[in-house]
């Protein structure tokens, strides 16, 4: 008996790695297919997110800046249709750019999406897309600059001083909330530059990972929000009051780590049950 | 050979800096005309690694190195989505939007989820209680993992404030003395390369 105890638990620390793939996949589809709408609660941080737009005078352009890329669209992406949503309700004029050179095609995507779902918005009237520009940190230097001469033209090819919403602004301090939406360290230069060099609030949106970078800007003040991954985008999105794509995703992350933190737990029980640490046993990740 | 760009990398680096600090007009001006540099510098260096790129892959496909198909793929996208960018442009209806839309966000966001199964693989066999520290680490990561998502509070109230805490406290102070590192290391390399010292970036020591 006590053979066949140990066999079983060499065998869950030698699992195959498919298993594990397989109930991945079965924690991220069901969920996805039939949601059970977990509810949110919505953190400080991002509760601050939320009111910094809420103080921004109804009619002001806002800067935001959407820096990312495909690979992490399933936090960015929601997030940004989030706050877009909620500028457009506020008849704010969000100025829309990206550091990212396979952005525009997700940007232009979230302001389809956004438009749409607050009736109907304006391009060149609501807001405007200006588009990719390479460059990083000097791009955002330039932003304190000269956003026209930047920006000769819009995504579209508009000439930039021709739209009546740009000739009321052409540098950050023109803009009451610069708004970054970003995976890299780009969000680094915008607090540098645009939040610290420049004195403009500044709500900040990164990926669950990178978010605990963060802490200490907002504790000094130097950004008032953060939106950390797919979990700030569904509070925010609940603090909006739409149900979005990260409100469905949370369910499947609530499962999938549950899932995680079961076979953590299993995998533990397996090694004292097999005598103890000792070297590893099974293959890679 | 090498005193010119020594020259140059300080007096760029003095002037940068010091116009960090003056507020005044003529300073701005001065930045406005740099950055336009920078602009320049920057579509450049887009042109040379596209071309980098290209002379590395034609390369392969001529000696038909292992996996010279791929190779082939490569080159095909960049010059075509290139010629048609060029052509069409990017917006939504075009060639290059559809392309982008139907290949390019699917399969970067494919490749990108991966990690879920890997991560949940990995954790698996990493987060072993070996000893004290591993044994903290694997309870900070469960309790981060389950307090950040929904269904944490359902489980246990005290899971979403002690998340917060081990955020607010623990994570915020490593995260300030490292960012407090980084930004003296950074300071420190920059002086160095700015006053000469450290010559490593002009090549062969």
């Amino acid at each position: 008996m006590a053979a066949t105890t140990k066999s079983f638990w060499h065998r869950i620390l030698g699992i195959d790695r498919r298993w594990i793939f397989l109930l991945v996949g079965i924690g991220t589809t069901l969920p996805l297919l039939f949601p059970v709408n977990l509810p949110v609660a919505a953190s400080p941080r991002v509760k601050a997110a939320y009111q910094a737009v809420e103080d921004v005078p109804e009619g002001s352009l806002v800067l935001v800046s959407l820096d990312y890329e495909p690979d992490i669209m399933a936090e960015l992406q929601p997030m940004a249709i989030a706050v877009l949503r909620h500028c457009f309700r506020r008849h704010l004029k969000p100025v829309i750019l990206t550091l990212y050179p396979a952005g525009p095609g997700l940007i232009e995507r979230a302001l389809e999406i956004s438009s749409a779902a607050e009736g109907g918005r304006t391009r060149n009237e609501d807001y405007v897309f200006l588009g990719y520009k390479s460059g990083n940190q000097a791009v955002i230097l330039g932003l304190g600059e000269n956003i026209r001469g930047l920006f000769p033209r819009d995504f579209y090819g508009t000439s930039t001083d021709s739209i009546p919403l740009m000739r009321r602004v052409n540098s950050f301090t023109d803009f009451p909330l610069l708004v970054n939406l970003s995976g890299s360290s780009i969000a680094d230069y915008y607090i540098r530059i645009g939040a610290s060099r420049y004195h403009r609030p500044m709500i900040l949106g990164s990926t669950a990972v990178m978010a605990s970078d963060y802490y200490p800007y907002l504790s000094s003040g130097q950004i008032k929000g953060l939106i950390g991954g797919m979990k700030g985008a569904a509070e925010y999105e609940r603090l909006v009051g739409i149900v979005g794509d990260a409100r469905h995703g949370m369910d499947a992350q609530s499962l999938v780590h549950v899932i995680v933190v079961l076979l953590v737990l299993l995998g533990n029980v397996a090694l004292f049950a097999t005598g103890g640490p000792k070297p590893r046993i099974g293959g890679g990740a | 050979m090498r005193f010119g760009p020594i020259v140059v990398t300080f007096l760029t680096g003095t002037l940068l800096i010091a116009i960090f600090f003056i507020p005044h007009h003529a300073a701005q001006e001065t930045q406005s005309v740099i950055l336009e540099w920078a602009d320049i510098v920057y579509t450049f260096a887009l042109l040379l690694g596209s071309l980098s790129l290209w002379a590395m892959h034609q390369k392969k496909v001529q000696q038909r190195g292992e996996g010279w198909i791929y190779s082939v793929v490569t080159l095909v996208s960049l010059g075509g989505v290139t010629f048609l960018g060029v052509v069409q442009g990017v917006a939504g209806g075009t060639v290059v939007g559809r392309v982008y839309n139907m290949v390019n966000a699917p399969l970067a966001s494919t490749m990108f989820s991966l990690l879920a199964f890997f991560i949940a693989s990995a954790a698996f066999r990493a987060f072993r209680a070996r000893n004290v520290e591993a044994t903290l680490l694997l309870v900070t990561a469960i309790v981060m993992m389950i307090g950040r998502v929904s269904i944490g509070e359902y489980m246990w109230k005290g899971f979403p404030p002690l998340t917060e805490w081990l955020l607010d406290v623990p994570n915020l102070a490593a995260k300030r003395a490292v960012a407090l590192g980084i930004g003296l290391g950074a300071i420190s390399t920059a002086l160095k390369i700015i006053l000469g010292i450290d010559r490593s970036y002009l090549g062969r020591g």
